[in-house]
């Protein structure tokens, strides 16, 4: 079933299977769609050999980075007599990107299960899902399934009968986009203020309260439970492309599009279909012009590039740009590309936690300049003098936050220049005048 | 989040120069059912500031804001500095630093939505509420409306919050209809 659409017959719904159906909430509901099977067959098994399963099917992070989820897995070395703790990253935020939210509205079992599969195979004993705090309606659903599966047995000290403990507790953000960076989440979660962590010592050595710890986003956990049931080689072999790209993933679609919402499909699926056929293309009489493909933090796609793309980490990075978080947003010709650039820009100067000067200066700084330009009132050497900022902002700090805000001003001075430079001639934004008109 | 000199509407403007009073007398929070709430939360955590988060939205839900006074007396349950927790909730954009509307309204205004329309929606509000500005206050306490980064409802432009109840897909037109819905 697809939310808000039916699912597309070249969907891959396996995430996304029960959204929309309120009984996939309920923990009935969720045993009879085949529910906590993975989880009491995984307790069973040796953390190695779950861990084996996960590498071996070819699981990659769903958050953004795209690492091996199973080589993670595996920096968490057993019998070092620390707790350990998973840390599950539902602190989406990253604009264009809203399917972590409907994972956990309409599936919050699936997460669950998810959770405590992962934390028996890292040897926690303790998951916390760190939930942004405006997601008020999935804090709610997640918080009432948590109970449930206390109830049931199938979490705390002997989880499934098995003797094993396992804690899974819902912690609610208060409203910051850097908090979705891993060790930014940690700080926060610690009761501190969510500024990024330097890195060494990496979360494996030294994490949350200063223990090894994994932190896995919402999709790549709930994914585990059916690798675990269905085997690795049934996510091996859900690929189109790219033997590196493995498995179902889903892309939020919003902006300019004709139908938005989330699409699940199997990586490397062709994505001059996906926006055309199963997003229903451009609204009536307008054309695309520009695609993020992978949340705001990515380079900006021409129509050309993203025709040419297909939909996996390798595809999107050979068409110049990045999968990301699958957050994909479409700017359709009625857009101004300034205006937008400035306006994105403008949101990382709002996020920015102000630790690195680059990135609090800059981003600042980028965002009065692009509008400045957007107004009318910018010069040529503003061009220049953001690629010179832009060149500061990346690399440099302790996280990225920094390095995508200079991301979209790089794309758009590369791509779109005419649109830079015709504000500054025209002294006014030649879009403007031309839809007004 | 950081102060960022002028890039934005000026939040909480109105509150800033009425002086509230701080460190008159508070009335604790922590009594009851919420003291026995937070000490549940605390065997969720192997230290005791792990708390500050959750205590902090308790604390809000019982007063509409977060007072000094609550500050101070989380800093004592929590053995922290009462300045080390106002530097917390300082960082965070969603705990209110003064007392706002009894209907606060938060508008996504983030480019996704920003395509499909945002900016009016979040006029219409102004229009509608009296309040005339982001971030005032209506001169009957009612409303407040803000601007809000990225809600993460992008497909369901334009998401809004009033309080704890998230609406998607708000048009200006549904504006006046939602109002009237709040007491």
């Amino acid at each position: 079933m697809g939310y808000p659409h039916k699912s597309h017959p070249r969907e891959t719904p396996v995430l996304s299977r029960h959204f929309g159906d309120p009984e996939a909430r309920t923990l009935a509901g969720w045993r009879q769609r085949g529910g906590y099977r993975a989880l009491e067959q995984a307790l069973g098994m040796a953390p190695a050999d779950i861990v084996n399963v996960v590498k071996e099917s070819g699981l990659r992070g769903r958050g953004g980075a795209g690492f091996p989820t199973g080589m993670k897995w595996s920096f968490m070395k057993p019998g070092d007599g620390k707790p350990h703790y998973l840390c599950c990253n539902a602190d989406e935020s990253e604009p264009g990107t809203f399917k972590d939210r409907e994972i956990m509205r309409w599936t919050p079992h699936a997460l669950i299960e998810g959770c405590a599969l992962g934390a028996h195979a890292i040897g926690a004993e303790t998951a916390y899902i760190y939930i942004r705090g405006e997601f008020t309606e999935p804090i709610k659903v997640m918080e009432a399934a948590v109970q449930e599966a206390y109830r049931d047995g199938i979490l705390g000290k002997n989880a499934m009968g098995t003797g094993k403990r396992v804690d899974v507790h819902v912690h609610r953000g208060a409203g910051a986009y850097i908090c979705g960076e891993e060790t930014a989440l940690m700080n926060s979660l610690e009761g501190r203020r969510g500024n990024p962590r330097i890195k060494p010592p990496f979360p494996a050595v030294a994490g949350l309260f200063g223990q090894p710890t994994t932190i896995n986003n919402v999709e790549t956990l709930a994914a585990v439970p059916h690798i675990l049931t269905n085997g690795a080689q049934w996510y091996k072999d859900m690929c189109l492309s790219s033997p590196k790209s493995t498995g179902s993933k889903l892309f939020s679609v919003c902006g300019n599009i004709r139908k938005p919402g989330n699409y699940e499909v199997t990586m490397g699926f062709p994505f001059k279909e996906f926006l055309y056929d199963l997003c229903g293309g451009p609204l009536p009489g307008r054309k695309f012009k520009a695609i993020i493909p992978g949340g705001s933090s990515v380079p900006i796609q021409t129509l050309e590039e993203a025709e040419a793309t297909l939909m996996d980490y390798e595809g999107f990075v050979a068409q110049g740009t990045m999968l990301g978080s699958g957050g994909v947003i479409v700017f359709d010709d009625s857009q101004c590309m300034v205006k937008q650039i400035a306006r994105l820009a403008r949101f990382y100067a709002h996020e920015s936690c102000a630790q690195c000067t680059q990135c609090r200066e800059g981003t600042a700084w980028t965002t009065r300049i692009l509008e400045r330009i957007e107004h009318g009132d910018g010069t040529m050497e503003d061009l220049d003098t953001l690629l010179e900022i832009g060149e500061n902002m990346t690399g440099k700090t302790i996280c990225v936050l920094s390095d995508s805000c200079a991301t979209p001003v790089f794309s758009g001075l590369k791509k779109w220049r005419h649109e830079f430079e015709a504000h500054i001639k025209q002294k006014r934004c030649p879009m403007r005048t031309a839809v007004a008109a | 989040m950081k102060e960022e000199g002028g890039l934005h509407a000026p939040a909480h403007a109105s509150h800033g120069s009425k002086g509230h009073a701080h460190g008159g007398t508070h009335t604790p929070v922590f009594t009851g059912d919420r003291r026995r709430q937070l000490d549940e939360l605390l065997t969720r955590y192997p230290n005791k500031m792990a708390a500050l988060l959750p205590a902090l939205w308790i604390a809000q839900e019982a007063e509409g804001w977060v007072s000094e006074g609550s500050m101070e007396e989380i800093a004592g349950l929590l053995e922290l500095t009462p300045a080390y927790v106002k530097g917390v909730v300082t960082f965070y954009t969603m705990y209110h630093q003064h007392p706002v509307g009894r209907h606060f309204i938060q508008v996504c205004t983030t480019s996704p939505c920003g395509v499909c329309g945002a900016e009016d929606v979040a006029k219409a509000f102004l229009k509608h509420t009296g309040c005339g500005e982001l971030g005032v206050t209506s001169a009957d306490g009612k409303y407040t409306v803000i601007e809000v980064e990225c809600l993460g409802a992008c497909g369901f432009a334009t998401p809004i919050m009033i309080n704890d109840d998230f609406i998607e897909s708000v048009t200006p037109e549904r504006v006046p209809e939602i109002l009237g819905t709040l007491k």
